[in-house]
C-alpha cells in the first residue's frame, strides 16, 4: 500500500521557516512508523532528524505526534493508523531543536525536582530488604516509566504553564512514594504539594492516552493528591 | 572547540557504564559521555533477571553458577574471571536490591527467581532458580534504579555527545575527544582514566534483539587506536527473536515452562538436549532449530518455530518433565500468572504481530543478540593489549564491549546483566584508584586532529556510492555466511564482500552539511564502525577451524582443545587484520565433553 507522511521540518541553521515536508512510499500494514521514516531519512532525505534507539517501546527516544496525538513511532504500525495520509510533528512544549527533535532538558528538570531516586538511610540488611509480593505490587504500575516525555508532552497545564512539574515527574514521585522500603514520601508529598505540583492535573486524562507502557497515569496523580490531603500514603 | 578536565571519563551510559560512574565518582572527578541520554541505553531492554545464587527458593551456590558459566563458554570463559564474577554476583544484586531496585517477590518478600538456559543445579543436573528477575523487563529497572542512583549522587553527564576518539600519549590514556550532537562542536576531554562501556554490536547482522544504537562504537574506537579485539568470532544469535523482526522473547518464557515447538507439533529439544531440554544454552537451541528448519520441519515449512507459553501447552509439559513447586506441589501455571510474569512479551506480541501470547503460540527464529568478544580487559576492567596481557595505563572497558573473558564461545542468559554490574564497579574502583595517583598527561597540540580527518573524509566522498546499501549487503553477507552455522567458503565469502564495502564506503556522501543533530553525518560514522567490527568477526571466526560455543563450522564439526582452546586477538592492520592468539586460564574446570 502508498502511504503519505507529511513530516514537520525545522532547520535553525537555513534560512527556511517551520514547514512540513510530504513524501509518499510503499508500506506494508505492519511497518513501524519509525520504519516509514528510517525509509525517507535514509532514501529520500539523509537530513530528517529524529531520536530512535531500541526501536520496540523500552527505550523512550521516539515520542512524537502522530495525527496529532503522541505515541512512539516504534510502537504505531501502519495497519494500526486509521488513514494512509499521516502527519508527524514533534511533541507540542518543549523548544524544537531541529525537525522531529526536542529539547528534553526541562523535562528532565522537572522529574530531578522530585527526588526521583530511593531514599533509606538505615544501614542496609546483610541481604535483600524484604517486601511483600502486595506492598512490591502497590507500585508496580509507576515502575514501568521509560521517561518518554509522551504524557507531559500531551497535558494542557504543561502547555500553560512549564514551571508545572507534569505527569512523569508525579510518576516517577509514586513509584517512590508508594514503595514500603523508601523513606522519604513525606518530603516528596511536599513539593508536589506546592504550587506547581499535582493541583496543576485536572484531570483530562491525554497522560493516560498517551502512555506507551498503559500506566494508569491520572490514577497515580489521583492516588498522589490523595495521600497528600490524608498526610500518609496508607 | 571546547576543553574540559576530569580524572575519570566512562563513554557509555547504560549498566556498566553506569555502576562505573557511580564507584568511580566516590573517590574521582567523573564524567560520564554518552551518545543517548542515559536511560535510552540498550541495558534498558534486558528482560529475563540477573543470576546470582542466592539460593532464595532451593540450594544453590556461587561454585554451581561457575561451573555453568565455563561449561555454557564451552570452556573458552576464563576461570578465575568467572569464580570472581560468581562469587560476587550475590552482593551484587544485594546492592541494586539496596538502591531501590524493584525486584519481584516470593510470598516471603525475598527476592524472586527464576530457572534459565544453562543454569542448573550441579547435582542432579536440572535447572535452577537462579536468575533474579523483575517481571520480564529486569534491565529496564536496573538502568533505571543506576540512573537514579546517579542523580542522588550528583554525577555529571555530557548526554548526547558521541566519542570520536581516545587519545592515548606515550602508551598511556589522556583522554577522549568527543562530538556535541545538538552543537556539532567538539569537546577536548582530558582524563587520568577512561571507562569504555558503549555496549554491542549487533546491528552487524540482518535481524537482530540490538537497537539502532548497537554499532560497535567502543571496539571501532579501539580497534583504530592498536588495541587488538578478542573472540570477535564469538557472537550469540539468542533462539527467540519474533519472526522476521528479531525483537527479543525473553528465555524467561521457557523458565516460567514455555516450550519450543515444530511444525510437526513435536517439543524438538527433548532429541538435543535431554536432560534440560528448552533450558539448554542458547547456542545449542539456536543451532538445533536451524536443524529443524534444515530438515523441512519448520512451521508450514517455513523458516520459524513456535514458542508456546500458553497454560495448558506449560501445565502439560511441566506434568511430563514432573516439574515441581519450591514446596513439593506440581508445577501449574494460570493465564494470570503468564500475565503478570512476562507482561512485556505480551504488550510486544500483541503490538507486533497480533498474537496474545496467552491463547496463542509465538512465532520465533534465531536473532543476533550479544557479542562474547570485544575489549579485551582483565577481571579489573584493566584493558591488556596484547598475547601477554600488557596494561595500557588508564584505559578501562567493561559490560558487553568487552572481553575479560566470562561469556567465552557463548554466554548464559543472566550473565551479561550480572556482567554489567560486577565489571562495571571494579572498572570504576580501578580507574579512581589509578587516578589518585597519576599525573594528567600533556595532550599533543592538536589532539583532535585524527578524528576530524575521519569527519572530512565522510564529508568529501564522491557521493557514488549509498549508505543504505552498503549497510545492506554487508548485514546480509554476515547473516548468510557468519551467523549460526559456518563453512571455509561462505566466511572467505563474508571477508572478501566485507573488504569490497570497506572501498565502497569511501564513496559514501554524508548528504546534510549541518552541524545540529547531525544524524546523518554520525550515521555514516557508525556505519564504518560496523564494517571494522564485521571484518575481524569474519577473519577470525574464518581463521577458527573447530566449533566450539557460538561458532558452528559445517567443515570441522569438533570441539578441538588441542589446537584452538585459546583465545583469538584481532588487530586492524595496514588495511587488513593480524590475528594472534593467547591462552585461555584454566583453574579448577578440565575441559570435557558439553551435553545437556
Amino acid at each position: 500500500m502508498q502511504v503519505t507522511l507529511k513530516i514537520f521540518r525545522y532547520n535553525p541553521e537555513d534560512d527556511q521557516k517551520k514547514h512540513y515536508d510530504t513524501f509518499t512510499l510503499e508500506a506494508a500494514p505492519t511497518d513501524r512508523v519509525l520504519d516509514l521514516l528510517e525509509r525517507v531519512k535514509g532514501t529520500e532525505d539523509g537530513t530528517l532528524g529524529f531520536r530512535r534507539a531500541c526501536a520496540h517501546g523500552v527505550c523512550g527516544s521516539d515520542a512524537i505526534r502522530i495525527n496529532g496525538v503522541n505515541r512512539l513511532a516504534c510502537k504505531v504500525l501502519v495497519q494500526d493508523l486509521k488513514s494512509n495520509k499521516v502527519v508527524i510533528e514533534p511533541i507540542l512544549g518543549l523548544p524544537i531543536e531541529k525537525d522531529l527533535i526536542v529539547n528534553m532538558e526541562p523535562f528532565f528538570d522537572h522529574y530531578r525536582s522530585v527526588m526521583p531516586y530511593f531514599v533509606n538511610d538505615d544501614p542496609p540488611p546483610k541481604k535483600e530488604r524484604i517486601q511483600s509480593p502486595e506492598e512490591r505490587e502497590r507500585f508496580d504500575d509507576t515502575t514501568k516509566c521509560i521517561l518518554c516525555g509522551a504524557c507531559t508532552t500531551s497535558c494542557p497545564s504543561s502547555w500553560v504553564n512549564e514551571e508545572y512539574v507534569g505527569p512523569a515527574a508525579i510518576v516517577n514521585a509514586h513509584r517512590f512514594i508508594f514503595d514500603s522500603r523508601d523513606q522519604a514520601a513525606a518530603e516528596r508529598l511536599e513539593i508536589l504539594n506546592e504550587q506547581f505540583g499535582v493541583y496543576r492535573c485536572h484531570t483530562i486524562f491525554n497522560c493516560t492516552d498517551a502512555c506507551p507502557r498503559d500506566i494508569q497515569v491520572t490514577q497515580a496523580i489521583g492516588e498522589v493528591k490523595k495521600a497528600i490531603i490524608k498526610g500518609s500514603v496508607d | 572547540m571546547q576543553k574540559h578536565q576530569y580524572e575519570v571519563v566512562v563513554v557509555g551510559a547504560g549498566g556498566a557504564g553506569l555502576t562505573a560512574a557511580l564507584y568511580a565518582s566516590k573517590n574521582a572527578s567523573t564524567a560520564v559521555i554518552s551518545k543517548l541520554y542515559p536511560t535510552r541505553s540498550h541495558t534498558g531492554a534486558a528482560q529475563g533477571g540477573i543470576g546470582a545464587a542466592l539460593g532464595n527458593t532451593e540450594e544453590d551456590h556461587p561454585e554451581w553458577h561457575a561451573f555453568d558459566t565455563v561449561k555454557g563458554s564451552d570452556y573458552l570463559g576464563d576461570q578465575d574471571a568467572i569464580d570472581f564474577m560468581a562469587a560476587e554476583a550475590v552482593d551484587a544484586v544485594y546492592e541494586l536490591e539496596h538502591m531501590g531496585l524493584p525486584f519481584s517477590r516470593n510470598p516471603d518478600g525475598t527476592i524472586a527467581q527464576r530457572p534459565f538456559g544453562g543454569h542448573t543445579n550441579n547435582d542432579t543436573g536440572k535447572p535452577v532458580r537462579r536468575a533474579c528477575y523483575a517481571a520480564d523487563r529486569t534491565g529496564h529497572m536496573i538502568l533505571q534504579t543506576l540512573f537514579q542512583q546517579s542523580i542522588k549522587n550528583h554525577v555529571k553527564f555530557f548526554d548526547e555527545f558521541y566519542v570520536l576518539d581516545l587519545l592515548i600519549v606515550d602508551g598511556k590514556t589522556a583522554g577522549v575527544i568527543a562530538l556535541e550532537l545538538s552543537t556539532g562542536e567538539m569537546h577536548i576531554f582530558q582524563a587520568k582514566a577512561v571507562i569504555i562501556a558503549t555496549g554491542g554490536h549487533g546491528r552487524v547482522w540482518e535481524t537482530t534483539s540490538n537497537a539502532y544504537s548497537y554499532t560497535g562504537d567502543g571496539v571501532a574506537l579501539t580497534l583504530r587506536k592498536g588495541i587488538p579485539a578478542e573472540d570477535m568470532e564469538f557472537f550469540q544469535f539468542h533462539p527467540t527473536g519474533i519472526y522476521r523482526m528479531g525483537i527479543l522473547i525473553t528465555e524467561g518464557v521457557r523458565g516460567e515452562g514455555g516450550v519450543l515447538i515444530n511444525g510437526e507439533g513435536d517439543r524438538f529439544m527433548e532429541t538435543y538436549a535431554p536432560t534440560v531440554k528448552d533450558l539448554a544454552s542458547r547456542d545449542v537451541i539456536s543451532r538445533a532449530m536451524y536443524l529443524e528448519i534444515k530438515a523441512g520441519r519448520g512451521i508450514d515449512g517455513k523458516g520459524y518455530m513456535n514458542l508456546d507459553v500458553t497454560p495448558e501447552v506449560v501445565n502439560h509439559y511441566a506434568d511430563l518433565d514432573d516439574r515441581k513447586n519450591p514446596d513439593g506441589s506440581p508445577y501449574r501455571v494460570t493465564a494470570s500468572d503468564i500475565l503478570s510474569k512476562l507482561p512485556d512479551i505480551i504488550d510486544f506480541c500483541e503490538t507486533y504481530i497480533g498474537v496474545n501470547p496467552i491463547a496463542d503460540p509465538m512465532p520465533v527464529q534465531p536473532t543476533a543478540h550479544y557479542a562474547m568478544g570485544g575489549i579485551p580487559t582483565n577481571k579489573f576492567g584493566e584493558v591488556v593489549v596484547d598475547e601477554k596481557n600488557t596494561i595500557l595505563p588508564g584505559m578501562y572497558a567493561a559490560g558487553e564491549v568487552a572481553c575479560v573473558s566470562v561469556h567465552g564461545a557463548n554466554r548464559l542468559g543472566t550473565n551479561a546483566l550480572l556482567d554489567l554490574v560486577v565489571f562495571g564497579k571494579y572498572s570504576g574502583l580501578k580507574a579512581s584508584e589509578y587516578a589518585a595517583s597519576e599525573p594528567y598527561i600533556d595532550l599533543p597540540p592538536d589532539p583532535e586532529a585524527f578524528a576530524m580527518k575521519q569527519l572530512d573524509d565522510l564529508r568529501k566522498g564522491t557521493g557514488k556510492e549509498s549508505m543504505v546499501d552498503i549497510a545492506a549487503e554487508m548485514k546480509s553477507v554476515m547473516a548468510d555466511h557468519v551467523g549460526v552455522f559456518r563453512v571455509e567458503e561462505g566466511m572467505q565469502k563474508a571477508v572478501d564482500k566485507i573488504q569490497e564495502l570497506k572501498e565502497r564506503f569511501k564513496n559514501i556522501q554524508v548528504d546534510d552539511p549541518g552541524l545540529k543533530f547531525n544524524m546523518n553525518l554520525i550515521e555514516a560514522w557508525e556505519l564504518s564502525n560496523l564494517i571494522d567490527v564485521a571484518e575481524v568477526t569474519a577473519v577470525s571466526a574464518l581463521a577458527r577451524k573447530e566449533s566450539r560455543g557460538a561458532h558452528s563450522r559445517d567443515d570441522f564439526t569438533d570441539r578441538d582443545d588441542k589446537n584452538w582452546l585459546k583465545h583469538t586477538l584481532a588487530w586492524l592492520d595496514n588495511g587488513g587484520v593480524k590475528l594472534a592468539y593467547k591462552p585461555v586460564t584454566i583453574t579448577h574446570y578440565k575441559p570435557k565433553a558439553r551435553s545437556y
